[in-house]
């Protein structure tokens, strides 16, 4: 209740500042608002979601105005917050995480002139699209890395929560591991948290005491790559590049890039041209991106990091080509076919070699 | 396991522990003299984000170490002007203390968001640390772990065995009586916050120099609260605020632990533990009225003005 007094009081003060802000904007300029879940110091998924503001500012200055509203919680608030931003003459709304989704649609039926985008969802309107990143392609690439530096064949894996992008995050991950490494198992542990340094840290030690020798995670800090570091094994960090937090550690960071995407969509509501419709980008349109790789990787491995990514880009493999079985022994799909796009979104099941529980 | 691992997961549990502990302590000698501080969560990040800040930019711990202490202490400052010098409502003073230390430690943090910084250098006693299994949980930990096992055995000399100790119970039990007795009321409880605060800043700093050493917003994540169950959990008394720390320690680690290894707990239930033992104990010591009154300062919470 607490948690949400503070948030409602953040949230009076940015609707504020918005409101005042507003008269002084020149009138031909396309005002471009941004609504985080999280603060913009997080390092991580809203902090990245900046850089793309930021990058969007640089590229259209004399034409785009932008805003932003961070620790926005995802619910009833929300809805004000993006109803604000609509009524303050703004023309394209991004709102940036999976909870934004129904308050994005209300607003939007109220203001059917502004153009909505929402990340990560899946409702769309004619003035609402949708887009995300295909952060799974980026985990069949580091799967392999840590099969070829596992000792153990013990991968611990720190994950948020057990939502489709997750699960899936997961599941590409061991599927790519047991190619190089068939007796590997990856041990999840959930810390029901996008970000919480302390429980971070302790549920990497606690992988780490039980033999685990490479780390990856999905979760925002990079307290699990600080931990890898003390106890000198390796880790792979999350959104942003996290190597200087543990150089000899870090082998590589998943990150994600918008900058493009907000440049283009921005540009096409200049140009009249913007469309409502669905963005699922990979590898292939460097919405994800693998941050430099530890110059102590191998180089056998690094080639064969690089004809992985490479595939991928090219379509030659994805992510969840069959065949492969659930963790019941039960096959999901067979060999020559892979898992389309629903598929992989409605993903609640694990496949074989993960340990760990997963709560429904 | 082997002894290996056990002394490594004992390492996890002291880690988990120690913050709570620090913070707990002072709170409890503030609640003693019958001031109910609910700052402690805001407390806490300021001493982070001050520790943090004051030993990067120094490159020196102890400075660190005591910036964070003193950062705790000027909250505490404020809360006491507030609350025992123009009586506002401690509760609701305490609650504004949490909610002012999340906003401006995240504002006065934002230059040092994704700065790295070495951890807090641990004791190393040539072939005492290198022992199997105790070794490194008895001779190989940092200051602040130590400290906090010195504050257990000098608060609890204090408050059962000195005589100031006596003096700043009685205040918190009836501070009328004490004030008619002589003794200043308000000062000894501006000493007593003063205290608290700066425990709560050492347990803040805890979280940003030592378990994971960097500063990011929030990133105490509530263990302000849990250390504010824990007094009540621990019945106000210091060794059993210790027995407490650890016992909640080990269930915040011991569930993420039992996790990797494929045990189904679901992490809510056990997140939600330290807040149902609280309750427990809480209940059990209410069915006995006599305990009540031995444990639970009769003043706690209560403003005090000498006219009245």
């Amino acid at each position: 209740m607490l948690k949400s007094t503070i948030k409602a009081a953040a949230i009076a003060v940015a609707a504020a500042l918005i409101a005042a802000a507003a008269p002084a904007s020149a009138a031909d300029k396309l005002k471009v608002g941004f609504v985080y879940v999280g603060p913009v110091g997080d390092l991580g998924y809203s902090y990245q979601h900046d850089v793309g503001r930021i990058a969007l500012q640089k590229a259209l200055n004399d034409k785009v105005e932008t805003t932003f509203v961070e620790n926005v919680p995802e619910g009833a608030d929300a809805e004000r917050v993006i109803a604000q931003l609509a009524q303050s003459g703004h023309g394209l709304i991004f709102t940036t995480s999976f909870g934004f989704m129904n308050p994005t649609l209300k607003v939007a039926q109220r203001f059917p002139k502004v153009k909505f985008e929402h990340a990560t969802g899946y409702k769309r309107a004619n003035n609402v699209a949708t887009y995300s990143a295909r952060f799974h392609e980026g985990r069949t690439v580091i799967g392999a890395i840590a099969g070829k530096m596992t000792k153990s064949g013990i991968i611990g894996y720190i994950a948020s929560f057990p939502i489709p992008e997750v699960v899936s995050g997961i599941n590409a991950f061991t599927l790519s591991l047991k190619k190089v490494r068939p007796d590997a198992q990856v041990r999840v542990v959930w810390v029901n948290s996008w970000y919480d340094p302390g429980k971070e840290a302790a549920a990497a030690k606690a992988l780490i005491d039980q033999g685990a020798d490479v780390l990856s995670q999905h979760t925002d800090s990079p307290a699990p790559i600080q931990a890898a570091e003390e106890r000198g094994i390796y880790a792979f960090g999350q959104s942003s590049d996290m190597s200087k937090f543990g150089p000899k550690a870090h082998l590589t960071s998943i990150v994600d890039i918008w900058d493009g995407y907000y440049i283009n969509r921005a540009q096409a509501v200049l140009d009249n041209k913007w469309k409502s419709e669905d963005t699922w980008g990979g590898l292939d349109s460097g919405m994800v991106v693998l941050s430099p790789y530890n110059p102590n990787l191998p180089k056998d491995v690094v080639a064969m990091a690089d004809q992985i990514k490479n595939d991928l880009i090219a379509h030659k493999i994805t992510s969840f080509d069959g065949p492969f079985k659930n963790r019941d022994g039960k096959e999901v799909i067979p060999a020559g076919q892979h898992l389309n796009d629903q598929q992989i979104l409605t993903m609640n099941y694990f496949v074989e070699g993960v340990q760990g529980d997963l709560p429904k | 396991m082997s002894p290996d691992v056990i002394a490594a997961v004992m390492m996890s549990v002291v880690a988990a522990a120690t913050p709570l502990l620090l913070a707990a302590l002072g709170e409890l000698v503030t609640e003693k003299a019958g001031v109910l501080n609910l700052g402690v969560e805001g407390m806490m990040l300021i001493g982070a984000v001050a520790g943090f800040a004051a030993a990067m930019l120094t490159g020196s711990w102890i400075v660190g170490i005591v910036a964070a202490a003193f950062a705790g202490m000027a909250m505490a400052l404020i809360f006491a002007v507030l609350a025992l010098t123009l009586l506002a409502n401690q509760v609701a003073t305490g609650l504004a203390l949490t909610i002012i230390g999340v906003g401006l430690s995240a504002l006065v943090g934002r230059p040092f968001i994704g700065v790295p910084l070495p951890r807090l250098p641990q004791l190393y006693v040539p072939g005492l640390t290198d022992l199997p299994v105790v070794g490194r949980l008895i001779f190989g930990q940092d200051l602040l772990v130590y400290l906090s096992f010195a504050l257990v055995v000098g608060i609890w000399w204090f408050l059962e065995k000195s005589r100031a100790g006596l003096v700043l119970r009685a205040v918190g039990e009836s501070h009328d009586s004490a004030h008619a007795i002589g003794y200043p009321v308000i000062g000894i409880r501006y000493l007593a916050t003063l205290f608290g605060g700066a425990c709560c800043g050492l347990g803040g700093a805890y979280l940003s120099l030592a378990v994971t050493p960097m500063w990011a917003e929030n990133m105490v994540a509530g263990r302000g609260w849990i250390a504010l169950a824990l007094v009540v959990f621990a019945t106000w008394k210091p060794v059993r605020t210790l027995a407490g720390a650890y016992l909640f320690g080990g269930l915040a680690f011991g569930q993420l632990f039992l996790q990797g290894l494929g045990f189904s707990i679901p992490s809510q239930f056990l997140s939600m533990l330290p807040y149902v033992a609280t309750i427990v104990v809480l209940t059990l010591i209410s069915r006995d009225a006599t305990r009540i009154r031995l444990n639970t300062p009769a003043c706690l919470g209560k403003s005090y003005h000498p006219d009245h």
